[in-house]
């Protein structure tokens, strides 16, 4: 299974983000560079919007993610409760 | 009582499909003239899905809240002098190739998007290219805010959209915009929204933009990350645009084909002056550029070509000699600049030892082989007094317009010579995929602007080298060009820094 | 096709033909396996040129910073034109051998492989 992957600007919010989706994607592997985290996963990867309200403590709508997103690979879906990335093959 | 929040997808149908209308009393084909002619095929423009369901409302919110941020880190750097706080001095000329080659870019990417997004049928396409159109005008606008900065210490910023239109390198990424634009819409979606923003424009964003972090520069991170948040929303264009040609209908998947094929071969060859940028212009390395070669194109654009050949769409054909490449354009290509020095608008020198066996170590079966003896070269010329510039103009490519510079990959001594007659008329290529775009069509190209032939027209003042780069281009000269050793640029920094030169 | 445009018939002007070049025509000259020079070199030359004078009056400016240069052997030289073997004729004009508008001469010097042997 193809890799499917997002990128974090490194800051508070993503902080949290990130242990969201780590919680959520027990296979997520999460690599720092200089100003950026990158989470990458076999084949699907899901940031859901009730963890990370939980991480954050408040409200956080899953569009807020586009404030922090650097670059995703991978076929998006995006509703209300989450966005997934997949790769069908 | 309040009424109830509508849900994301609910919202996205009234506030972008339910926009639309029907064509009444006008002729539908006389509203979009130019949906017909590449031979584009499209039953049913509903069937478009867009991944984000962004809606205008919530685009303005978040882009605003992207750009408050933005701002504010902008006039944190500058009231802290921020420039100082880079590297060096050579870093800086990096930024100099990014506003004289790259934010023109973002420009043209803003009209491009604006004239195709006007001319698709399909309201969910528009709206996603109305969106993307004004992203694009946000970067080349925050881009020049952000080197503003650094206009006020360094040589080299001042004059960039003028240097955009004439200089003989920069011919290189105009010409790419304008060859993209001059297709039809859906080429130009193929063109720009997948091939470049989907499948390349990460090699420049993504590790580059943490290389301008690693080496103290917040104020181009900051507008690279933040141009690229929208970027993962053209990302996702681009790759809905594929597969909703695709799945429209069957005799779409050639012309697409073909399409990736270009755009993946010239967005390639764009991309060498980024490789050197990474491997040369960054004092602190992230990655090298093979690597980063590796991780965005290699993996991540495999993974994506996989997914897509359940629509019949293979490999672009020039990806197995990309490969091979990876591991010599860098090195080409800022040998190609330092020879060129004099007539560049930015600096150029010799990597230093250190630099020279990073490279080693990066590019263990090529640097040490090939590039390095032309360093051992350069900086016996140095040392004799005689720094060396080359004396005479290269030829070019016709089609990617760079300089002959690109190697036999079975044979990395020898230039790759490629070319065609058309018309009578002889035509010279860099690379197998330079030909086989203009033999597709040679209508097209033979009206490249080729900076070298247009200097021997006499259609850029002269005709002595000097004057070109003086009046023409808007050069100064002795304080934009030349070697980074003894340059205005480098002994400013030499001052401020209390180093006595 | 020679090209996809919205009108059918279009035709490009083409931006480099020789007339347009004041009496000059371009011709190319690369040396192979010497990357010193990161491309071949663009002249621009009266088509009545003699050869020998594009050795002795043009190509040295650029060509003689290559520390071998001077150790050029004329007679072993290889020479190609626009791909094909060619032996030039130092007294006949450039047009008159076949050398036309935007030709690639390329030479091969087998005694000579460049600063280091490593075709620089």
């Amino acid at each position: 299974m193809s890799k499917v992957y997002l990128a974090l600007q490194d800051n508070d919010v993503s902080r949290y983000i990130v242990e969201a989706v780590e919680e959520d994607n027990p296979d997520v592997t999460a690599q720092y560079m200089p100003a950026m985290v990158r989470l990458e996963a076999d084949g699907q990867l899901i940031v859901k919007r009730e963890t990370v309200e939980e991480k954050l403590g408040r409200d956080w709508d899953v569009q807020e993610l586009h404030l922090n997103l650097i670059t995703l690979g991978g076929n998006v879906d995006e509703d209300d409760d989450q966005i997934s990335l997949t790769w069908n093959q | 009582m309040a009424a109830k929040k509508l849900n994301l997808k609910d919202k996205y149908r009234l506030l972008t499909r339910d926009l639309d209308w029907e064509f009444s009393y006008q002729d539908r084909e006389k509203a979009f003239p130019f949906e017909e002619f590449e031979g584009i095929k499209i039953t049913d423009w509903s069937k478009w899905e867009d991944p984000f369901r962004l809606t205008m409302d919530s685009y303005w919110k978040y882009q605003a809240e992207k750009e408050k941020k933005l701002y504010a880190i902008f006039d944190a750097f500058s009231q802290n002098n921020g420039h100082l706080n880079v590297t060096d001095e050579r870093y800086v000329n990096a930024l100099k190739i990014f506003l004289t080659g790259v934010s023109p870019l973002e420009y043209q990417a803003f009209q491009g998007f604006a004239h195709t997004g006007r001319q698709l049928g399909g309201v969910g396409a528009r709206t996603a290219c109305q969106m993307q159109s004004l992203d694009e005008l946000r970067h080349v606008q925050t881009q020049i805010h952000a080197m503003s900065h650094y206009n006020k210490f360094f040589d080299g910023f001042q004059d960039f959209s003028h240097m955009h239109d004439r200089v003989w390198y920069l011919s290189v990424p105009k010409s790419f915009f304008n060859d993209a634009r001059s297709g039809g819409p859906f080429e130009f979606m193929v063109a720009i929204g997948f091939s470049f923003e989907y499948v390349l424009t990460n090699l420049l964003f993504v590790p580059f933009m943490s290389g301008a972090a690693h080496n103290g520069d917040m104020a181009t991170v900051t507008f690279g990350f933040s141009a690229q948040s929208d970027e993962a929303r053209h990302m996702t264009l681009g790759l809905e645009v594929i597969k909703f040609l695709l799945e429209q209908h069957e005799d779409n998947l050639p012309i697409v084909q073909k399409w990736i094929d270009k755009w993946f071969w010239r967005g390639t060859r764009l991309l060498t002056i980024v490789a050197m940028m990474m491997d040369y212009m960054l004092p602190n390395k992230v990655m090298s550029w093979k690597e980063a070669w590796e991780i965005y194109f290699e993996e991540a654009g495999g993974a994506l070509f996989k997914d897509l050949a359940r629509y019949g769409i293979t490999m672009p054909e020039g990806a197995k000699l990309a490969e091979k490449e990876k591991e010599h354009i860098s090195h080409q290509a800022w040998w190609t600049f330092y020879t060129h020095g004099h007539a560049a608008g930015f600096h150029t020198w010799i990597p230093s030892d250190e630099e020279l066996d990073w490279l080693s170590a990066q590019y263990p079966d090529t640097f040490d082989k090939y590039y390095r003896p032309r360093w051992e070269l350069a900086k016996k010329m140095e040392a004799e007094g005689n720094r060396f510039y080359t004396k005479a103009l290269p030829q070019l490519c016709t089609t990617c317009q760079i300089p002959m510079l690109f190697t036999e990959m079975d044979d990395p001594t020898q230039i790759s010579y490629r070319s065609s007659e058309y018309k009578g008329e002889k035509y010279h290529f860099c690379s197998d995929g330079c030909q086989h775009i203009f033999d597709d069509e040679p209508e097209k190209y033979i009206q490249s602007w080729l900076p070298v032939h247009q200097i021997f027209q006499g259609n850029c003042g002269g005709p002595g080298v000097e004057d070109i780069l003086k009046d023409y281009y808007k050069m100064n000269l002795g304080a934009d060009n030349m070697d980074i050793e003894g340059s205005p640029d480098q002994q400013r920094w030499q001052q401020w820094k209390n180093k006595a030169s | 096709m020679p090209v996809r445009a919205l009108k059918p018939g279009y035709q490009g002007e083409m931006k480099d033909r020789q007339e347009n070049f004041h009496g000059n025509q371009v011709v190319y000259v690369g040396w192979d396996h010497h990357l010193m020079f990161c491309a071949a070199f663009a002249y621009p030359l009266p088509p009545e040129m003699p050869f020998g004078a594009l050795i002795q009056e043009v190509m040295p400016e650029a060509f003689s910073q290559h520390p071998e240069w001077d150790q050029v052997n004329w007679n072993s030289v290889v020479w190609q034109l626009d791909g094909q073997p060619f032996v030039p004729q130092m007294d006949v004009a450039l047009a008159e051998q076949g050398i036309g508008h935007k030709s690639l001469l390329r030479f091969k010097t087998p005694e000579l492989n460049g600063f280091q042997n490593a075709g620089v």
